[in-house]
């Protein structure tokens, strides 16, 4: 399959990126890694008029400690956030969640973040990002801004993203020793997960967030409130999907997956609190 | 659009249109048809290739965005009729039954043995989750690569 004509434009810069997608509007899209975008071109579910590509931007691809958060720079790839000794050390269950990402293959071109701008609830790192309280930093014609990961994700395919905006960094705050745990519950290696949990605790403190359990990805509160507030990890581990509306597919029932939410998140839990 | 990759070692130009696969290129444009398309989908890694030394699925590449680098195919892999290494392995040890799969799976393990060279099985089994083989071959694929990591 080969996706359908369009205009490639080449972009040296966040600005240059940004300017070229003010000219086309809604007909344009940026190209990272093309992980998410190309395949659904090739299916005929997207068909941009041009493709701007923002792969050569190598100054949007780092790993910084930044005091008290680790600073990711958008255009990053799965692969460099798996292998990040920064990451390992600070963001431990980032780097792990990172080689849960597809396959090899598919880590040595998708970026971190063209996963959190496609915004797909069945996509790892969305969740794990939200789960770790991470902020995405976006770039616009009028300059940046900073959205919480909690407010970014609007639905289905959607986030808070403008059209002429492009994510830039992602903000994820150090664990500081905090258990974690990546639970991913697939019928094949390199599939999406049919549910997915991210979670880490510290003490009181806890972040849990769903993967494929709503048309975005969810911070289940409800987890973190019960622990917070002496509950068991059995106990709260039942109000798994308080937060969450999951669907039904081919791969399970909506029941089936508040199930599994409640198991992962059980075992999650479990790990992280060893 | 004008683009130029060394493949194999050969600088190659090209004019295409910007929706050309970077497999179509290597197959079409470069009659390197070794590079096989299986699901085109990105799934089952028969179409896996290098680029600039890592291993990537040339169906969810385009042409264009691979214009600058370098791209082996398994065309590439011998040196004066002599097989790499890890083709030697995959003949040695049957690594292959109908062959389809056998030219993303040889440049999927190559890659995996440049990020990891002392592989546990379980590693070789988890680093090849990118490649499909529909006559479920697995397990000599796997013995090829333990074998060719000096692991047999």
């Amino acid at each position: 399959m080969i996706p359908a004509p369009f205009d490639y434009k080449r972009a040296s810069s966040a600005a240059e990126a940004i300017s070229l997608i003010s000219e086309y509007g809604d007909d344009a899209k940026f190209l990272a890694g093309g992980h998410s975008l190309l395949p659904l071109m090739k299916l005929r579910l997207a068909s941009p008029a041009v493709l701007i590509d923002i792969a050569r931007i190598t100054d949007l691809s780092y790993i910084k400690d930044a005091g008290d958060h680790i600073a990711i720079g958008a255009l990053t790839r799965h692969h460099d956030v798996e292998y990040s000794s920064v990451l390992k050390q600070h963001a431990p269950l980032l780097a792990h969640a990172a080689g849960f990402v597809g396959d090899p293959q598919i880590r040595h071109r998708g970026t971190i973040g063209g996963s959190i701008a496609h915004a797909d609830p069945a996509s790892d790192l969305p969740a794990t990002t939200l789960a770790l309280g991470a902020t995405y930093v976006v770039q616009g014609p009028n300059g940046t801004r900073e959205i919480a990961a909690s407010n970014f994700y609007k639905g289905f395919l959607e986030s808070d993203l403008a059209a002429d905006e492009m994510l830039t960094e992602i903000r994820v705050p150090k664990m500081n020793g905090a258990g974690w745990s990546f639970q991913k519950f697939n019928r094949r290696a390199q599939d999406w997960a049919i549910v997915g949990v991210a979670a880490w605790r510290r003490g009181s403190e806890s972040g849990v967030a769903l993967v494929n359990m709503d048309n975005t990805p969810v911070l289940a509160t409800s987890v973190s409130a019960a622990l917070a507030s002496g509950g068991s990890i059995a106990d709260a581990s039942q109000k798994a999907a308080t937060e969450a509306h999951p669907s039904g597919d081919n791969n399970a029932t909506a029941e089936y997956r508040t199930h599994l939410a409640k198991v992962l998140v059980r075992r999650a839990l479990e790990t992280a609190s060893a | 659009m004008k683009i130029k990759i060394t493949v194999n070692g050969t600088d190659t130009q090209g004019d295409v249109e910007p929706r050309t696969l970077l497999v179509n290129y290597v197959r079409e444009h470069l009659g390197l048809t070794a590079t096989n398309i299986g699901c085109d989908t990105s799934s089952c890694g028969a179409c896996t290739v290098h680029l600039n030394g890592e291993s990537v699925k040339s169906c969810t590449i385009l042409a264009v965005q691979a214009d600058g680098t370098s791209v082996t195919t398994v065309e590439g892999l011998a040196t004066n009729g002599v097989m790499h290494p890890m083709q030697e392995a995959f003949m040695q040890n049957h690594g292959l039954q109908c062959g389809y799969c056998t030219p993303g799976m040889v440049m999927a393990a190559i890659s995996l043995l440049k990020e990891n060279a002392n592989p546990t099985e379980q590693e070789v089994r988890v680093g090849l989750e990118g490649n499909l083989c529909r006559c479920t071959g697995y397990h000599n694929i796997v013995q090829s690569v333990l074998a060719c990591a000096g692991k047999k």
